[in-house]
């Protein structure tokens, strides 16, 4: 199971990489582990672009999960957030359709796509963070254009 | 099939002029092949894209209304717009002329500088291709016409961000049985599925493509792209189908540039879904503009036998 608290968007990004690579026998034994990962790692996701946009990230839940109360939280006064509503509802479909028939034949297929999703997520909140100058969020805000941005325009022309 | 939608008036927009040639091309093809009249709006203008809209969202309500306005003018109650963006900001132009006060002045003093007549919302519908396709001729109307079944072809439907978002802006849709849903879009799906297509059930059909990012942030959209790509090749499709010219571009670009930048490859094709209808209608395959796409799927139409 996954810290969501300790977990850096390129942390959420290299475990969705694993879990795409990692071997059906591997993903089985461990279904419903790895599917409750997916909250984990999509609320890390919404929890770093809400606090590096300053807001206090909500302990509230939408339909029972926390991830879908973080996206409404991120999608207020920003009507563009939603291009990842379905996204995150589709995280909440996978992890859900794992935990209805882990023993299911198909279930490292389920995990797979699953965190194909949460990787989608993590790289448009990943994108979206470079584009407003927020850089990825760990410990504290780290602008990753802040260097470039402190040059002078002479420099950087 | 229903006369609501058999003849519309057309707003192609700028992409389909360039980069996206292919699915005008294609659109108006299958549009002939199907016994739909599209009659081109005269003199049309830039939806306003992303970019007025970015700058000025009040200037781009304007330059869209002045397209619903030379629609009404022809006479149309309807307007067919194929493009993802150009057909979400006519409905946001109408949306905004209903409910924001603001936005109705500013159309109306820059309608009245300009020599036209001012657009009022409620004149006119904006539907998109896939809503007229679907209206008009159906399910039924296309099994009917089928001549090279799509059977066999496991398609990855993907209809981008744009054509569901935000919700206020399309009160037709979430209505039940026979709309369109915002959260599960399943017009394209269907339509396919009529022409013989094997959808895959693929969860990224509304994630964003980083289109808005194409020119500032490329590697972004590039990463972007391969997972829509490797998901859609992850749940077993051959043809990643296509509703917009910017997704469309932006997939093909990337596919390559993932390759070249990433070594990542992926040999999942993409093609318009007008371009699939078309080939199963039994148009050609250059009828259709298959020639002017980017990525080669001549290979794949090969084998699937609708060359």
């Amino acid at each position: 199971m996954t810290d969501s608290a300790v977990m850096s968007i390129e942390d959420v990004r290299n475990r969705a990489d694993a879990i795409v690579a990692a071997s059906d026998e591997t993903l089985a034994r461990d279904a419903v582990a790895v599917a409750d990962e997916f909250l984990a790692m999509g609320e890390a996701v919404l929890v770093a672009w809400l606090t590096a946009k300053g807001a206090e990230p909500t302990d509230a839940e939408v339909e029972g999960f926390r991830l879908l109360a973080l996206h409404r939280q991120g999608a207020k006064d920003d009507p563009s957030f939603n291009a990842c509503r379905e996204t995150a509802r589709e995280i909440v479909y996978h992890r859900n359709l794992v935990l209805h028939d882990p023993a299911s034949p198909g279930v490292a297929s389920t995990l797979r796509l699953g965190a194909m999703v949460v990787r989608h997520l993590a790289l448009f909140i990943g994108g979206k963070l470079e584009e407003a100058g927020l850089g990825d969020f760990c410990c504290s805000s780290r602008p990753v254009r802040q260097a470039e941005m402190l040059k002078p325009i002479a420099e950087t022309a | 099939m229903s006369g609501k939608y058999k003849k519309v008036a057309y707003y192609p927009g700028c992409a389909l002029e360039g980069s996206g040639h292919a699915y005008n091309r294609s659109t108006k093809a299958v549009g002939k092949s199907l016994g739909l009249d599209l009659v081109e709006l005269k003199n049309w203008n830039c939806c306003g894209a992303m970019e007025v809209k970015n700058i000025d969202p009040k200037l781009q309500t304007y330059l869209s209304a002045r397209n619903l306005s030379i629609a009404e003018d022809m006479g149309f109650d309807t307007v067919m717009a194929p493009c993802n963006g150009c057909y979400h900001n006519l409905k946001k132009a109408e949306y905004d002329l209903a409910n924001d006060q603001p936005s109705k002045e500013v159309n109306t003093r820059l309608s009245e500088k300009a020599g036209h007549k001012t657009y009022e919302s409620g004149k006119v519908e904006t539907i998109h291709a896939l809503d007229w396709i679907k209206h008009s001729v159906g399910e039924d109307g296309i099994r009917e016409r089928v001549k090279n079944s799509l059977s066999g072809l496991k398609v990855a439907n993907y209809y981008g961000c744009m054509y569901t978002r935000p919700r206020h802006i399309f009160p037709e849709k979430d209505k039940g049985p026979g709309t369109e849903s915002t959260s599960k879009p399943h017009f394209m799906d269907e339509i396919l599925a009529a022409a013989g297509a094997e959808n895959v059930d693929y969860p990224l059909k509304t994630a964003c493509c980083g289109g808005a990012h194409a020119l500032s942030d490329s590697d972004t959209s590039t990463k972007l792209v391969l997972n829509l790509l490797e998901t859609a090749e992850a749940c077993g499709a051959d043809v990643i189908a296509t509703e917009c010219p910017t997704c469309h571009t932006g997939l093909e670009m990337h596919q390559v540039r993932a390759e070249k930048v990433l070594g990542r490859k992926t040999s999942v094709k993409i093609l318009y879904f007008t371009q699939l209808l078309g080939m199963a209608m039994g148009l050609k395959p250059k009828t259709v503009g298959v020639n002017e796409n980017f990525s080669n799927a001549m290979p794949l139409i090969k084998e699937k036998g609708l060359a």
